[in-house]
């Protein structure tokens, strides 16, 4: 059995599994209830001054079968006063005290950011996580995402905060913006402990057709909402990747967005978290769900030989670079595996109508049938000249490995689009003519 | 005479409730989306009529449904009851190619009839547009399958159509002979709707030769389309046979077509003797409708036996009996019959059944129902069409393509032609006789539904089952046949 405990800027957990700031994290007893499910941390539901909601507040993207693929809400922080949250975190300590219990805070002046930092440390939080990330309702009152779109502000409010920190503090950022590494080296230049991303993204999930108002409706009205869901985690990886990799940002992360099962998380520790944070696949299934997270974590840690998690952090991260630094002499083709074929044809018409033509239909030609097709009907074959390797035929594919990426030896030298240009501008080579 | 009604009103209702109900919303949905929207799918090349199966598969899935509706109908105009009778399992279902990832097919059948039913419950007309009329008359002779499939065509390129029918009802057998548990009259009524709305008009309780003359048909029509289907049931030419309480198997699935179920008279012990698709009907109808025991008493063996195997479970999950390599030899009984005398028999070296001496023994019945197949109309057709080329087995020749006969303006389709197939061979038979008479007549005949691949469909089998009807079964033993291979699985 791997060691799955992680310690965040010294936040320490038993496992990696957090659940995110969110309606999961209400209370006290959604506190107990994930801890005796087997989460290692909760980050509280954000404690500010009490809001009031309205109703309805949730809304999703369902695609085929499949609900929730995305989700969005319009929630805003906690309708309880500081008072109950302190408390209530103050109870789960107790009662948890190797798991972690992190503070989620968002108010504006300085004053209030030192009386909640303050309480936090007495309630016995292990650490607080600062909300510059919700982008809907408190971002209008000069809060959340108002505040994580400004990097010069993230630096002013994170430098009060740290006048007074005595646990670790963990800035949550928001991936409305253009660059999120800027907003990530202004929480590190104003000294923070630790990062921790994606928030919601602004959204609109759908609109009723028949009401000409999106959901969720609130009186014949709706307003932009936090995107989340599994549709959400390439663009919380994209972002986390970026963070990871950049050394002026350079802190820890706790990773989000779309992670709902242990696979997730592993791709996300891979890409350089240390905790990941687990909001939306909560609540479509429960707090149940963290049980696989930790038994597939641990099985596949084994696998891979590795006894700490802490081993797997990090390990994708450096596999991402430049697009003009990758190998532009390296090819790979399409490879039907006609044994498992069931002639959809899907790879050619998605290859023939939306790529590049390198699929043809042609004769069986002895190739076998499975139970399925039409004897004497066309079968799909890789045009192995026209095939460019992008990779679509076997992503429409809907037979697994049925259509597999090989490799083909070009003979030729590594040579990127950097190297390309040095040597042309050099006049070692000639121009690569343009595709025909 | 011990044919009498055996049932309540509320029973028969329930024992000839649909075998397969309509979908819900969330099974339509949840089935529409397992659908792979294949490219050149191999269900669209094994439907005769080639419906772009995929095509409106996706509509059912974005609720579509009237879109979904109007796909099937532009190719099928009866594709309510074809997605009730179809047998799907070797046409459409039998090629999709889940089955080739182990998956069950996706029920193309059923969710036709959901698409279908939609517009139909709710009256929704789904060809609002009216063809321009090209000037031309056409007259179709029967008022079934073939003729509908015909003239729904006919009329969308622009011909005024008459339909003569000697029933009083149009849609032939698919308003009186198929059983009542898979599809009811009154979807079939509705698609003779359906084809009136396009502007047929349709003339029944006309008998064609003795109401109105063929001769002044011809005269008067550009064209004229032969959908007479065949004629009565074959007879059993043992001694007997006109004894009270034997009827033929139409006959009987005629009754509970048009009297109240719990009226239609039925044996206590009931023989149905042969073993297709019309005598499954009988048999397992015969036992819904009150009879003791039902049997099926035939002279060749179970693997021998020309009923679909999905039928065969009906039955036999219906409690009917099977007398496999058994022949009637005589009807026995005083004016009414009692039972009958029957043989064991066998297949000779030639595969041929053969009577087993001494093997003669009798059993109780006192219902008998003959369904060894319909006849062909030989003579009527003779009488109709004088010089009409028919083959040695007594169907009219015409060219594949077109339903083109010998004659002069006479195009031909359905049973009459293939010789008793499905309601979706007719369809698509009459359908390919409307294009043919429009060709014929000078008219551009426009192709078919889907979007050819770069390489088209010139030859072999690809695009749509209207061009190239692929039956799944057939085909696979021919190619296997061919490459000598055993197929594995």
């Amino acid at each position: 059995m791997a060691d799955l405990s992680v310690n965040l800027a010294g936040i320490k957990s038993p496992n990696p599994f957090w659940v995110a700031s969110a309606p999961p994290a209400n209370t006290a007893y959604q506190c107990h209830r994930a801890f005796e499910a087997g989460w290692g941390g909760v980050v509280w539901k954000t404690i500010g001054d009490p809001i009031v909601n309205v109703s309805s507040r949730y809304s999703s993207l369902d695609i085929g079968g499949n609900r929730m693929v995305g989700f969005n809400n319009i929630e805003l922080i906690s309708d309880r006063s500081p008072e109950t949250n302190f408390r209530e975190i103050a109870e789960c300590k107790k009662r948890w005290p190797n798991h972690a219990v992190i503070a989620s805070l968002m108010t504006d002046t300085r004053e209030n950011w030192h009386d909640y930092m303050k309480r936090s440390v007495d309630c016995g939080a292990d650490g607080v996580e600062l909300n510059f990330g919700c982008p809907h309702g408190m971002c209008e009152r000069g809060m959340g995402s108002a505040v994580g779109q400004n990097p010069d502000v993230i630096e002013a409010i994170v430098g009060w905060v740290m006048e007074v920190a005595e646990i670790p503090v963990i800035v949550k950022l928001t991936p409305n913006i253009t660059d999120i590494t800027r907003p990530a080296r202004a929480a590190k230049r104003a000294g923070a402990d630790a990062i921790s991303l994606i928030n919601t993204i602004n959204s609109i999930t759908q609109v009723n057709l028949d009401n000409f108002c999106p959901e969720p409706y609130v009186q014949g009205y709706s307003t932009h909402g936090g995107y989340c869901g599994p549709a959400v985690k390439p663009i919380a990886l994209n972002m986390l990747q970026a963070c990871a990799s950049d050394p002026q940002v350079g802190l820890p992360i706790s990773g989000i967005g779309g992670i709902g099962n242990w696979k997730d998380a592993a791709e996300f520790i891979a890409l350089g978290a240390t905790s990941v944070q687990v909001c939306t696949a909560i609540m479509h299934y429960g707090f149940r769900i963290v049980e696989d997270m930790i038994d597939g974590l641990n099985d596949y840690l084994d696998k891979k030989g590795m006894a700490s998690v802490n081993e797997l952090r990090g390990r994708a991260v450096k596999s991402v670079d430049k697009w003009e630094t990758l190998n532009l002499n390296y090819k790979r083709i399409a490879d039907i595996n006609y044994d498992k074929c069931i002639g959809c044809n899907l790879c050619y018409i998605a290859c023939e109508d939306g790529a590049h033509q390198a699929i043809d239909l042609v004769d069986e030609g002895g190739r076998g049938l499975g139970p399925g097709r039409l004897p004497g009907k066309k079968i799909p074959q890789i045009n192995v000249e026209h095939c460019v390797g992008c990779n679509l035929c076997s992503l429409v594919c809907p037979v697994e490995n049925c259509i597999t990426m090989v490799d083909v030896e070009t003979k030729k030298p590594h040579m990127s689009w950097k190297e390309y240009q040095t040597k042309l501008a050099a006049g070692e080579i000639e121009r690569i003519p343009a595709h025909p | 005479m011990t044919l009498k009604p055996r049932i309540t009103a509320e029973a028969a209702s329930q024992s000839m409730a649909e075998i397969e109900p309509k979908y819900r919303p969330q099974e339509a949905k949840v089935e529409a989306d397992r659908c792979l929207y294949c490219f050149d799918a191999p269900c669209i090349m094994a439907c005769p009529t080639g419906i772009d199966i995929p095509g409106f598969i996706k509509k059912i899935a974005t609720h579509n449904l009237t879109g979904a509706a109007r796909v099937i109908l532009e190719s099928n105009i009866l594709g309510a009851s074809c997605a009730r009778v179809c047998p799907t399992s070797v046409l459409c279902e039998g090629a999709c190619v889940m089955l080739d990832r182990d998956e069950k097919p996706i029920k193309i059948g059923r969710l036709q009839r959901y698409a279908t039913d939609h517009v139909f419950d709710n009256k929704i007309n789904v060809f609002p547009v009216k063809a321009r009329p090209n000037g031309r008359k056409a007259a179709l002779i029967g008022g079934g399958p073939a003729s509908l499939g015909c003239a729904a065509e006919l009329a969308r390129l622009g011909y005024q159509v008459v339909i003569f029918e000697k029933k009083p009802e149009a849609g032939g057998l698919n308003t009186y002979g198929i059983a009542y548990y898979k599809l009811t009259p009154e979807v079939s009524l509705a698609e003779v709707n359906l084809v009136k709305s396009l502007g047929v008009e349709i003339r029944t309780g006309i008998e064609v030769g003795k109401d109105i003359a063929m001769d002044k048909i011809l005269a008067e029509y550009d064209a004229v389309f032969l959908g007479v289907g065949l004629g009565n049931t074959l007879k059993l030419d043992i001694p007997g046979e006109d004894k009270q309480g034997v009827v033929e198997a139409l006959e009987f699935i005629d009754w509970i077509h048009t009297r109240p179920l719990h009226q239609v008279p039925v044996g206590e012990r009931v023989a149905v003797i042969g073993c297709g698709n019309t005598a499954i009907d009988a048999v397992t109808q015969a036992k819904r409708l009150g009879a003791k025991e039902a049997t099926i008493i035939y002279r060749r063996g179970e693997e021998d036996m020309p009923a679909y195997e999905y039928e065969y479970e009906i039955a036999k999950k219906d409690g009917c009996a099977f007398l496999f390599h058994t022949a009637p030899v005589e009807v026995i009984g005083n004016g009414s019959v009692t039972a009958l005398k029957l043989v064991k028999t066998r297949n000779n070296a030639e595969g041929k059944a053969e009577v087993v001496p001494g093997s003669e023994f009798t059993k109780e019945f006192d219902m008998v129902i003959k369904a060894l197949g319909q006849q062909k109309q030989v003579s009527m057709l003779k009488k109709l069409v004088p010089d009409l080329a028919l083959d040695k087995a007594g169907r009219v020749v015409c060219d594949a393509q077109t339903g083109q006969t010998n004659v002069e303006k006479v195009f031909v389709g359905g049973d009459a032609r293939n010789g008793g197939r499905e309601v979706v061979n007719a369809v698509a038979e009459g359908k390919k006789a409307a294009r043919g008479i429009h060709a014929w007549l000078g008219g551009q005949v426009t192709a078919g539904p889907v979007q050819n691949s770069r390489l088209g469909n010139k030859d072999g089998i690809t695009g749509s089952g209207f061009d190239h009807p692929a039956r799944v079964p057939e085909l696979e033993a021919a190619y296997y046949q061919s490459k000598n291979e055993v197929r594995h699985g």
